[in-house]
């Protein structure tokens, strides 16, 4: 066997990298295996340097950086308004929160307010968004597991959700469709329509989810008392969003923080004391029930009037003011050829994603284009829980683990 | 074909027998048969598991896809055959054809029929009346496993390893529980051969009492099939008959969400096509053992039918036979699609401790209820089912305390500065 082969096998790949196998005792009757970048349950691209002792996990180490593309500083070259076609593509699955973000971010250093319509939309949409990318992680779950139906049930409720983005936005994924200043177009005509026929399938079809999984022995056994995190770890590990509820953190950024259209809204945050897989299975399929009252609170109360803010600095005029009007036609020119500027400054910004706080940290030299953006990102953070997670478990379990922890890789690796 | 036999000169018939030409014949009709059934039975999983999950399935090639099993094999015959540098070279090329050929071997000993009269020879639709049947379809079957841990092992690689591991450990166990459960089909039948078998399965239940009481209606309604006395035994013997064939939700050993693909990682083209031959034909043998064994082989409803026709003599219990053994494929489709995968360590318990001692008891009661007919009364038989029903039901309804992952939550108004 080659000198290349010898390495390959014992777990570093071709330009040499995986310095934990060089730890490995030769001895120790363990076994080291490269699970991913590509396998089919590591999420995309995650590689998980796994030592093992027959099936047993000794040691996890998720390694990361296959998916990156340097998208914070590619922010860097797009102006204000551009950068969110970029953030869009963090995690994306979860879209609509990076956007709302970001937006969030920027429009605090403007120091500028949304007509109430706007705020409403945005949350509307997130809001469905949280249920879009909730039901992925249910379809990948059940996958994982072996369920391999609740893959397509899961996909087959958020195509509805996704033709309803398209519907309202144009795009399925990565829709751009938060920008600083409120949304960049209004809900079309019909809309509540189509909400309605998602709001009214959707409490049917989790009571089939559940039905299927919540109480079958299989699903009990692949999920109770695995992959357990206890509440102290979650919270010196910095997980947020299901997976810390579920292991008893009581900590949800729209109730406890609340940003834009959440306060004054009641509604509840489900949490678990088991912090372990089914703890976070049941955490989730509760918030998609008290999402979808979310949804129809939104919906109900959708004020009328501009879904952006009407500033003539930061928002192109109307297409027929160009014909009359000579300063409509300045900013219109000035807006389209450089953007507009933001005040020096840096700021924070932080929204529940579906996998937790999701933050953008903004810093503005008082041009045209963000000096600095970057994303704490829910999936990064939580990520580092799942070595502590998989400790001294089964293959199978670290799988489930994996499925639970939800990452999403765009948003891991940026 | 009859008449063609006939004008053969006398002395090349007598030469090779007419037993060898009726065996050949058989062989290859039965051979034939199962490679045909094989792809039906892959288009039927993938139709039904289709059609459970929302979506349509292959439906482009012949008409309602039917030929897209064929479709898939001929692009897998044409593949490029790879082989890893670090497999073991004749051991990758044979574990494949070990994994295949005992699933065809098993169904050597199925009856698929009665006999036929053909040109004054009785033909059995068997293919081979072993009178060791049983035994002889859990040997070749075990046999199975040697091309399931040999193409993990000849890979050279390490998720196959692995799951080469847990098929040896599943399918060892697993084979145990399977053999276990077919003991008290033979106390009951007197008979390791399968014909025998169906044959003790003919008939109906006659002088039903049940508590003193006569039940006359029952009379002739219920057929003498052995799931009647022998479910917990069929129960035991459709488990440990999953775990034999690696199907969900025991398919440990090629789990792909885990290990990629098990122990056919590796392998490609016509190789992979065998394992995946064999498993499907495993699955067709187990069910056709589940109906030969359980529920009545080839004997219908009711007996008395098919010999109003002469044609229909043959013709019924070939039908009859083939719908039970489509009703299991069935059942299998079914646990597919809907149950999680096994954990490892849960599948070597359940095999173990739950399935092994309950046949073990079961081996037990049976041989005492069929001890002496006389001195047993069908009561006494009766209550004895029921206790071991109670006892199971009671187990399956007792609740899990592991229901209770999610606190009480309520809902809280949000405003802004509660954190």
């Amino acid at each position: 066997m080659s000198k290349t082969f010898d390495r390959l096998v014992s777990g570093i790949d071709s330009d040499g990298h995986g310095a934990y196998v060089e730890e490995h005792d030769e001895e120790s009757n363990s076994m080291v295996i490269n699970m991913g970048p590509v396998h089919p349950s590591t999420h995309g691209v995650l590689r998980l340097l796994l030592e093992l002792d027959g099936e047993t996990v000794l040691r996890c180490e998720p390694i990361i950086g296959y998916l990156h593309t340097g998208m914070e500083k590619e922010c860097e070259d797009q102006n204000w308004r551009g950068a969110v076609t970029i953030v869009t593509r963090m995690d994306y699955l979860a879209q609509f929160a990076n956007e709302q973000v970001y937006s969030m971010a920027v429009e605090e250093l403007l120091g500028i307010d949304l007509p109430p319509r706007a705020v409403a939309i945005r949350c509307m949409i997130a809001e469905l968004n949280r249920l879009s990318s909730h039901l992925v992680w249910f379809g990948t779950t059940g996958l994982d597991m072996g369920a391999m139906s609740a893959m397509f049930y899961g996909f087959r409720e958020r195509e509805m959700i996704l033709d309803f983005f398209e519907m309202v936005t144009g795009l399925r994924m990565n829709n751009g469709y938060i920008i600083p200043g409120g949304v960049w177009v209004d809900l079309p005509d019909g809309w509540d329509a189509a909400l309605e026929a998602i709001l009214d399938v959707m409490p049917k079809r989790l009571d089939e989810y559940e039905a299927l999984l919540n109480e079958n022995p299989i699903f009990l056994e692949r999920t109770s008392g695995v992959g357990v995190l206890s509440r102290d770890d979650a919270l010196a590990l910095g997980a947020t969003g299901p997976i810390a509820r579920a292991s008893g953190v009581d900590w949800d950024l729209r109730r406890d923080m609340p940003y834009e259209g959440y306060e004054g809204v009641t509604f509840a945050v489900p949490t678990a004391t088991s912090g372990d897989v089914y703890g976070r299975y049941r955490v989730r399929m509760a918030e998609m029930r008290e999402t979808l009252e979310l949804i129809r609170h939104f919906a109900d109360n959708m004020p009328e009037g501009d879904f952006k803010n009407m500033d003539p600095k930061l928002t192109p005029p109307p297409r027929s003011e160009l014909n009359r009007s000579m300063e409509a036609v300045i900013h219109h020119f000035k807006l389209v050829t450089q953007g507009f500027t933001v005040p020096e400054g840096e700021t924070y910004a932080r929204v529940e994603s579906p996998r937790g706080e999701l933050g953008c940290y903004i810093v503005s030299d008082g041009g045209t284009s963000p000096y600095r953006c970057h994303v704490r990102d829910p999936s990064f953070v939580n990520l580092q829980a799942l070595g502590p997670m998989a400790q001294g478990q089964l293959i199978a379990d670290l799988i489930a683990t994996i499925a639970s922890t939800d990452p999403i890789m765009g948003g891991v690796d940026r | 074909m009859i008449d063609w036999i006939k004008q053969l000169p006398g002395n090349v018939i007598d030469f090779i027998g007419p037993e060898i030409i009726i065996a050949t014949a058989k062989v290859v009709l039965v051979f034939g048969v199962l490679l045909v059934t094989t792809l039906l039975v892959i288009w039927f999983e993938r139709r039904v598991i289709a059609d459970m999950q929302a979506r349509v399935g292959p439906n482009r090639w012949g008409p309602f896809g039917l030929f897209q099993t064929l479709a898939d094999g001929i692009k897998l015959f044409f593949k490029e055959d790879f082989r890893p540098a670090a497999a073991d070279r004749w051991t990758f090329v044979i574990a494949p054809v070990m994994a295949m050929v005992p699933a065809f071997l098993a169904f050597a000993v199925v009856p698929l029929g009665d006999h036929v009269v053909i040109a004054g020879h009785r033909v059995d639709l068997v293919m081979s009346d072993l009178n060791i049947g049983i035994l002889y379809f859990l040997a070749v079957g075990s046999l199975g496993v040697y091309g399931v841990v040999l193409a993990g092992w000849a890979s050279g690689s390490k998720y196959p390893l692995i799951g080469s591991i847990r098929s040896t450990a599943q399918m060892i166990s697993y084979e145990i529980a399977l053999g276990l459960s077919l003991v008290p089909i033979a106390l009951v039948a007197g008979s390791l051969s399968t014909v025998d078998i169906v044959a003790a399965q003919a008939g109906t239940y006659d002088n039903i009492v049940l508590f003193g009481r006569d039940l006359n209606f029952l009379e002739g309604i219920i057929p003498h099939w052995f799931i009647v006395q022998q479910w917990p035994a069929f129960l035991i013997f459709l488990v440990a008959g999953i775990a034999e064939t690696n199907r969900a939700p025991f398919d440990l050993p090629e789990a792909e969400t885990e290990l990629v693909a098990g122990y056919h990682t590796e392998y490609s083209g016509i190789r992979f096509a065998m394992f995946f031959l064999g498993e499907y034909v495993h699955v067709v043998a187990i069910s056709a053992m589940a109906a030969t064994l359980f529920f009545g082989g080839w004997h219908g409803w009711n007996p008395a039918f098919p010999a109003a026709i002469d044609w229909l003599r043959w013709i019924v219990p070939i039908f009859w036979f083939t719908i039970k053994t489509v009703a299991f494929v069935y059942l299998f489709v079914w646990l597919r699609a809907t149950l999680p995968r096994l954990r490892y360590d849960r599948l070597m318990w359940v095999g173990w401790k739950r399935l092994i001692p309950g046949a073990l008891v079961w081996i037990v009661v049976t041989a005492v209820l069929n001890s002496d007919p006389e001195e047993v009364p069908t009561s006494a038989r009766l209550w004895v089912m029921a206790v071991v029903f109670a006892i199971l039901l009671a187990w399956v309804w007792r609740g899990d305390p592991r229901l209770t992952a999610l606190e009480p939550w309520r809902k809280k108004e949000v405003t802004r500065g509660t954190a």
